[in-house]
């Protein structure tokens, strides 16, 4: 009896917890959201998304920094999408299960966890340096592959096992191959979770500020970036510097980039949700 | 031809046809646990066998040795013979998706792909580098037709596989093995997920699919055997008790163990 009541009571404290702690999410990120309008929805027009940057407030623009933002997105996507899918196939589809395999794919799921900033790290010694391709586009999207791979792979590899182990029998006794098992029918039963994944990724990836300062992208870049190999900067950068300035018509700057940056964000992640329901849908097994 | 059929096989009617299918004191290990114990079975040409036997005394594993799907398995070691076309198929020089155009399977639980009837069809071709749509065409609607399924889809081969009735879905897998044409088929308890209206299609159908293939089935359903098959094979922790004519089998087993299992009195 004693007991009941205190199993109930339990139950009911989690359920308000529950609630609680959910609300208290929601409700802040209403009000950084609303605020974040407030302040600088008015400054978003058409100057502001084609203007180049400028030491004066009211004349700068996001031109150089949003289309930066894209080449990451689309230079990342190039990269990190073959690699980090290649890399789950092997582990899922190919790869022994031995201690080796153990080993490397425990680490993956600890890269997940590594600071951004230390990807920044590696990147700058790696590409930036090494490989000398300075503090370009291309030096950026290979370092934000890095830091997206673990989570490429790491959903990738959920998307791969939730295909049935029927749907492999079922191939490999018609006398395919294993890569035309995985490519005729592994990957395109598992396509929707990959690009859920893989768009979660990227959305990551745009967002992510200190490993391209790292890696010395510039605030001040006055042209529009026409090859991977041109220096560049990001909306998160832009934001970030005119956030530290202390006049306060760039805050209501940084604003606006805020809702810019989040729209993109935003969307990505709508697509993600969009195609996971999709895929949810379709595949019933 | 080979010693051992003497010992085993007692059929007369059928001498005539060829052997297709043969296992030479085939041992089948998983690990420590060993599944089957010293086969020894010759199969003809062009007939039905039925393998029957209680759970677990190794039928889908002396089946998917015909198409080597055991290899998959990490712990299968297999010693002995096993012959198709007086070729032993675990040689090393064996073109293992070769061998699984020639022998078809069927499992027990209907496994479309994801895809369109259709691609499901279509898939033995395209993966053998055939993509032009004509000819695909013709070969799906064949195999369509021969798994008597062709009049139930016709008018809608771009829908999901997934959406046919379970019935319909393993005469579509039948389909998409006919149509990669092989000579062999292999059945898991291909009837058993199917309420008896689909099961007899499914039975019917494989009647006429005999007349132009070797077909080994895996059943529970002692009527099924005794109505489709012409031999039937016994088998009892991991050995071959019995392999006789169907009507043998059922009418007058000669081991005891056999007519417990088939009349159903099994201590
Ligand atoms: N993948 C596997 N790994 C290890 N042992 C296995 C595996 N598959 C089957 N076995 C074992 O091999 C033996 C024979 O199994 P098999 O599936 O061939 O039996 P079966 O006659 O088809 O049974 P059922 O009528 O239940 O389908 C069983 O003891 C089973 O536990
Ligand atoms: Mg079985």
């Amino acid at each position: 009896m004693n007991r009941e009541i205190r199993n109930k009571v339990f139950d009911i404290g989690f359920r308000i917890f529950g609630i609680f702690s959910t609300f208290l999410g929601v409700i802040l990120i209403a009000i950084f959201i609303s605020s974040i309008v407030q302040a600088g929805f008015s400054k978003i027009d058409w100057n502001f998304l084609t203007g180049l940057p400028s030491r004066f407030a009211d004349h700068a623009g996001i031109l150089t920094a949003w289309t930066g933002s894209l080449w990451i997105l689309a230079l990342s996507a190039i990269i990190g999408i073959p690699v980090g899918v290649g890399a789950a196939i092997f582990f899922e589809e190919y790869a022994p299960k031995n201690s080796l395999t153990r080993i490397l794919e425990i680490n993956l799921t600890n890269l997940a966890g590594v600071p951004s900033v230390i990807y920044g790290i590696l990147g700058l010694e790696l590409f930036v340096r090494s490989f000398k391709m300075g503090s370009s586009l291309l030096a950026g999207a290979c370092t934000l592959s890095l830091l997206i791979l673990p989570i490429v792979i790491v959903a990738t590899r959920e998307a791969l096992r939730a295909v049935p182990q029927s749907i492999r029998q079922a191939s490999f006794s018609m006398g395919a191959t294993k890569w035309q098992t995985i490519w005729h029918q592994i990957l395109p039963a598992s396509a929707g979770g990959i690009a859920t994944g893989v768009i979660l990724a990227l959305s990551r990836a745009v967002g992510e500020a200190a490993p391209v300062i790292v890696i010395g992208a510039l605030a001040y870049v006055p042209f529009v970036a026409e090859s991977p190999l041109d220096d560049f900067t990001v909306l998160p950068i832009q934001i970030f510097n005119w956030v530290t300035r202390p006049d306060p018509e760039f805050i209501v700057n940084a604003s606006a980039g805020i809702i810019v940056l989040l729209s993109i964000t935003f969307l990505l992640n709508g697509i993600a949700v969009y195609l996971r329901y999709r895929w949810q849908k379709k595949m019933k097994w | 031809m080979s010693q051992n059929e003497s010992s085993i096989s007692f059929d007369f009617t059928d001498r005539a046809k060829k052997v297709k299918l043969e296992a030479i004191g085939a041992h089948v290990y998983y690990d420590d646990n060993h599944v089957l114990k010293d086969i020894n079975m010759i199969v003809r040409e062009n007939t039905i066998t039925a393998l029957i036997g209680p759970s677990g005394c190794g039928k889908s594993t002396f089946l998917r040795l015909f198409n080597r799907m055991n290899d998959y398995i990490d712990s299968f070691q297999l010693s002995g013979q096993v012959l198709i076309d007086s070729q032993d198929i675990y040689e090393r020089n064996v073109n293992v998706e070769n061998l699984r155009k020639n022998v078809g399977m069927v499992f027990q639980k209907p496994n479309p792909f994801p895809k369109s009837i259709f691609e499901n069809v279509a898939f033995g071709m395209r993966i053998r580098g055939i993509s032009k749509k004509t000819e695909l065409e013709g070969i799906v609607e064949d195999a369509l037709k021969n798994a008597v399924l062709w009049d139930e889809v016709k008018d809608r081969l771009q829908k999901p596989a997934l959406s046919l009735s379970g019935g319909q879905q393993q005469r579509l897998c039948i389909a998409r093995v006919l149509a990669v044409k092989p000579t062999v088929l292999l059945m898991d308890e291909p009837a058993s997920a199917l309420d008896p209206i689909a099961t007899a299609k499914i039975e019917e159908l494989i009647n006429v699919l005999k007349e132009q293939y070797t077909i080994l089935i895996v059943t529970h359903n002692m009527q099924q055997a005794s109505r489709i098959s012409d031999k039937t094979a016994f088998f009892y922790q991991g050995q071959l008790i019995e392999y006789e004519a169907t009507r043998d089998i059922f009418i007058n087993p000669r081991k005891d163990l056999t007519e417990r299992y088939i009349t159903g009195r099994f201590g």
